[in-house]
């Protein structure tokens, strides 16, 4: 299959519902253009650093990129940064954790009835956000990670490798959590992952990343 | 009373304990010697030239000259701040930043001194003038560099945590509050302890300049508090400026950070 860039779905303004990537290029990689309907998860798969993080992370517009994302319409450089960061939120690979404990990272605290929800429906105890950061584990800070980014109730989820850290029995709960949430919040996703497997489960399609473009690879989703 | 003056004989035997102390580095092999000989060759002949032409600005007390002679030590302390900083913002503007700061702190400060405390007439009489903005920014501009060299560093280290904060929707300004916060502290802290410690561990040069040179030593004392007053006032408004107008320039207008408008000095 060769890497050709998808013709751009920019001109077609009316189906304005989801997310759609219009010509997004950063450094020497893209155009980069996707249309994705509410509630639906795109797998993006692709060799290592063939730029699939950035490519995230520009959707995020963490990284300076031409092109714009536009979330129901509405152009991401029409949000202001922080607003659409919220919105389209991006959880990293490998997260930061800058308090002593867990939830100062939380804005609004931990205490709340949604917070509480997230932690039980991952496994996660409930006075969690008094343990200190330093003894958290790879696998519980990729939890909380992603209850932190949830917290935010966003409309995109951005994620990168989600369950790199994770046994085999808590990936099961996490996919099903995000599988969830797509289905019931219509939540966009977005998710990077080397497991074609992981990915078919989730994945309603799946692109290869190429520097170029996106290929859509031809599998049986779900 | 009148001051002994100093014979460069005398001068000569003070050089004799910095050769001495060469020379020790030399044997234990501390590799310090040649930028020990070079400073302080640099510092006799730097003093040396600055005393005449402070001889020839005295005896004139032009505005002009006053003026062009304070351009240029702010230009130097502005380049000396720049030329500090490890990771430094490219272009023109890492240098106007460090200039618009000592600018700020060490100019202003000055003037309101010189129009409003001292109240010499002129305002410009060079006998007060230069003195009072050398010992500013000579003071200021150890804050004002420290503050903003541990800036670029600390943004360039905890660059993967400044921009976890941003992605979890945070401004550019809460993200990277603590960083800023603590290198505002790092610039300040400096004047903070030696206006604590002064007088009771240290007696500050200026004032044991004056008492050498014949003054009351309470007249001395006097001058060198408006000094540490001065001096504080002047840093920790430097430091707030340099450190807002760096992490300005490290944030774009969609709150990135942009780390690639450093560049790295090599040692």
């Amino acid at each position: 299959m060769k890497a050709a860039p998808l013709p751009s779905p920019c001109l077609d303004q009316d189906k304005a519902r989801g997310l759609r990537l219009c010509g997004l290029s950063f450094l020497s990689n893209g155009p980069y253009s996707l249309d994705i309907l509410p509630g639906e998860c795109i797998g993006l798969t692709g060799r290592s650093g063939v730029g699939k993080t950035q490519l995230l992370r520009a959707v995020a517009d963490v990284i300076s990129h031409r092109g714009d994302c536009l979330l129901d319409g509405t152009a991401c450089s029409a949000f202001e940064a922080p607003v659409w960061r919220r919105t389209v939120a991006m959880v990293v690979a490998e997260s930061c954790w800058w308090h002593d404990t867990v939830s100062p990272h939380f804005a609004g605290g931990m205490e709340e009835g949604q917070c509480r929800d997230w932690l039980m429906k991952m496994r996660l105890p409930l006075d969690a956000g008094g343990w200190r950061v330093s003894r958290l584990s790879t696998g519980e800070r990729q939890r909380l990670s992603l209850v932190r980014s949830l917290m935010n109730t966003p409309r995109v989820l951005l994620l990168d490798e989600p369950t790199s850290a994770l046994d085999r029995e808590m990936v099961q709960v996490v996919e099903g959590i995000i599988a969830d949430i797509c289905e019931k919040k219509q939540t966009i996703c977005l998710w990077v992952s080397h497991d074609r497997e992981q990915l078919i489960r989730m994945a309603n399609r799946i692109y290869r990343v190429e520097a170029q473009g996106l290929v859509e690879e031809v599998n049986e989703c779900r | 009373m009148q001051v002994i003056s100093l014979s460069a004989f005398d001068l000569g035997l003070a050089a004799l304990l910095l050769i001495l102390l060469a020379a020790t580095s030399f044997l234990i092999g501390l590799g310090l010697e040649r930028r020990m000989l070079i400073s302080g060759t640099r510092m006799t002949v730097q003093l040396l030239l600055i005393g005449m032409v402070l001889k020839v600005l005295f005896a004139s007390s032009s505005l002009w000259l006053v003026l062009s002679m304070a351009t240029v030590m702010l230009l130097v302390a502005g380049y000396e701040v720049w030329a500090r900083q490890k990771r430094k913002l490219s272009g023109a503007r890492g240098y106007l930043i460090s200039t618009g700061s000592m600018l700020i702190s060490s100019f202003t400060v000055t003037l309101l001194a010189l129009t409003s405390m001292v109240g010499v007439d002129p305002w410009y009489t060079p006998q007060y003038a230069i003195p009072l903005l050398g010992m500013l920014l000579g003071n200021t501009m150890n804050g004002v560099a420290l503050a903003s060299d541990r800036l670029t560093t600390e943004l360039y280290t905890h660059r993967a945590m400044v921009e976890q904060r941003l992605l979890l929707g945070q401004g550019w300004q809460e993200a990277s509050g603590d960083i800023r916060r603590d290198c505002m502290r790092t610039g300040m802290i400096p004047i903070i302890n030696s206006m604590a410690a002064a007088g009771v561990v240290s007696l500050p040069g200026m004032m044991t300049g004056q008492i050498l040179g014949g003054s009351s030593p309470l007249d001395a004392v006097k001058y060198q508090i408006l000094i540490m007053f001065l001096i504080a006032a002047g840093t920790g408004f430097g430091v707030l400026a340099a450190i807002w107008l760096i992490s300005r320039q490290l944030f774009d207008e969609r709150q990135r950070l942009v780390l690639d408008e450093l560049t790295v000095v090599k040692e």
